[in-house]
């Protein structure tokens, strides 16, 4: 092998992929396997435990333990209870990527494009409010939404919040906090494939007299594709199970599915409805994940 | 009919072969308008950076600290440790976001390289199970680990291991994401050129690809340290009867809520910014000294 990525060795041993990426067979697999492993034993393993927990007797309780009995109705249960839990979390989860993705694109469009020789400084500036906790930053936006804080303040003074009007405590507040929480998972990745558009191709766009909308319609758009799908899924995603926004910027009124495994699983200790809950979540985001992958079209996913 | 109606505006234009810079509104719109959308937003995403550090000098009054901004002082700044418990937890975050950072850069850097340099069967499975503990929302996560802790009696350990097992868990998927970025970026054909030059697998590997690959793997580090030292969701479920600073922070808000934790958020905003800062002007200073 030690002419092994020579693209010219053989016929059948480098293989080239992408043009660019030399692979080749061997035992170098076997890097793979600590990693997969891991995966299998503290991911794979653990999610078929969460699922025959699912199927337990929920007649069981934490003390006197549960019985496996294969008990479907759980799910069935479990969706009759909390289905508007489920249709908040993805109306609260796709608002907020929506609205990421139109203030991360600007964002991560004028860093690639338009900062010059600040476009690091920027980019740091992006990462930035990440070293700080996520939960003080939440505390923090409690403050600022408050009923005497400056933004309910200014809103009532303009008139576009009525006198009794709250922001704190309403699902406004709650999706604020989700767009803010998950900014950076959408910018980065935006980032990413906008700084890899080559600018001349946009402009060759306007050298053939594209006006800049359509060129941005039909080039930049285009190539950065790959950044808004992965921009959008890691931002949905997490946005989905997250349950710190809707308790802290709002009230029982505006919980998500999140909150309910979660108080299912440590308060009332609750196993069979909180795992049946989870993985009804997750088959929901799997499945929303696959489609949309699919419709949008990226090979890979990672 | 329409045609005569745009005919006369489209001659108000300078037509003709020679492009002349058109200073149409769209244009201006992209020159300008986006950058101070931009700036807006990270003005926004700031906002809660600045609360944090007025009120890191607050002298609260009443019985929460976590409301309005009452009187100036020092006093938080010189008493971090003060609050029973407050510094206990962040030693015992920093450990863990160590330890699981080491650990899932080493695996998952692996992982990359054999997803990237090498073809194997199984590389779609391989990449879905990669993919999917991202796909999986942290409460699954969490909740999923907590039920095999529990079930294979492990409830009474958990703690420190858990927590670790658990933050390497999540951490892995995004190291792996993030250097083999890298890694399919990279000319394979400097690993030629040293191996041409006579250099054996090792010493290319340690003087050519090691070295390439390196941005790819300390961002990824960078990355696993800060998903996991501000995890908490998992770490709720997984942490037992220990307390990290993020679980800190959470139980503080149903209490009285120290002041001092605004000053453990500035200072934690402060040493990554100088850290990346400093990152940045060793990199600039590289890369002038080569050319």
């Amino acid at each position: 092998m030690s002419h092994g990525v020579l693209p010219s060795a053989g016929p059948e041993d480098p293989v080239v992929v992408d043009g660019e990426v030399a692979r080749r067979r061997g035992w170098g697999w076997l890097l793979l396997v600590p990693g997969m492993l891991y995966l299998a034993v503290f991911f794979v393993f653990p999610t078929i435990q969460l699922f025959l927990t699912s199927l337990y007797d929920p007649s069981g309780s934490y003390v006197t333990g549960y019985n496996l009995t294969w008990h479907f109705a759980n799910y069935v249960d479990a969706i009759r209870d909390t289905w508007n839990l489920f249709v908040r979390s993805f109306i609260y989860a796709g608002i907020a990527t929506f609205v990421c993705l139109m203030l991360g694109y600007p964002l991560a469009y004028a860093i690639a494009f338009k900062a010059g020789r600040w476009k690091n400084f920027m980019l740091v500036l992006v990462i930035a409010p990440f070293f700080t906790s996520f939960l003080l930053r939440t505390l923090s936006w409690r403050t600022i939404l408050a009923d005497e804080g400056p933004v309910a303040h200014f809103l009532r003074t303009i008139q576009i919040l009525p006198d009794n009007g709250r922001l704190l405590a309403t699902p406004v507040a709650v999706i604020a906090g989700l767009i803010y929480n998950f900014m950076p998972f959408m910018t980065l990745p935006l980032f990413a494939s906008l700084d890899k558009v080559d600018y001349r191709l946009i402009e060759a766009a306007g050298d053939l007299y594209s006006s800049p909308l359509s060129g941005f319609r039909r080039v930049t758009m285009p190539l950065s594709l790959p950044g808004v799908v992965s921009g959008t899924l890691l931002c949905f995603i997490p946005a989905c199970g997250d349950y710190i926004n809707a308790e802290l910027l709002g009230t029982p009124k505006q919980y998500m599915v999140g909150n309910r495994i979660q108080a299912a699983f440590l308060t009332e200790h609750n196993y069979p409805l909180a795992a049946s809950l989870s993985l009804i979540l997750m088959a929901v985001v799997v499945v929303m994940v696959i489609i949309y992958v699919r419709r949008v079209g990226t090979e890979e996913l990672v | 009919m329409a045609t005569d109606v745009r005919a006369p505006a489209a001659a108000g234009k300078p037509a003709g072969p020679v492009r002349t810079p058109r200073k149409n509104p769209a244009r201006w719109f992209s020159d300008h308008v986006i950058l101070m959308i931009g700036i807006l937003v990270l003005v926004y995403m700031f906002v809660p950076i600045g609360y944090i550090f007025a009120l890191s000098f607050n002298q609260p009054t009443g019985k929460s600290a976590n409301a309005q901004f009452e009187a100036f002082t020092w006093n938080n700044w010189s008493s971090v440790c003060d609050p029973e418990g407050l510094c206990d937890s962040l030693k015992l975050s920093i450990e863990v976001s160590i330890t699981a950072t080491i650990f899932a850069t080493l695996l998952g850097t692996l992982m990359a390289f054999a997803l990237v340099r090498h073809s194997f069967r199984g590389r779609g499975l391989s990449n879905l199970l990669i993919f999917l503990p991202m796909a999986t929302p942290e409460v699954v996560m969490g909740s999923s680990l907590l039920a095999m802790f529990v079930s294979v009696g492990m409830d009474g350990v958990l703690g420190f291991l858990t927590i670790v097992i658990a933050h390497v868990l999540f951490c892995l998927s995004f190291v792996v994401v993030t250097v083999k970025a890298r890694l399919v970026g990279m000319d394979s054909r400097l690993e030629q050129a040293a191996m041409d030059l006579y250099a054996n697998e090792w010493q290319t590997f340690r003087l050519v690809t090691l070295p390439l690959a390196m941005p790819g793997i300390v961002a990824a580090a960078l990355l696993s340290f800060s998903l996991s030292f501000d995890d908490f969701i998992v770490t709720n479920f997984t942490a037992g009867q220990s307390v990290t600073f993020p679980l800190y922070v959470y139980g503080a808000k149903l209490k009285d809520f120290p002041p001092q934790l605004f000053v453990v958020g500035s200072i934690m905003f402060l040493v990554s910014f100088v850290f990346v800062v400093a990152g940045e002007i060793y990199r600039r200073r590289r890369v002038r000294a080569w050319t």
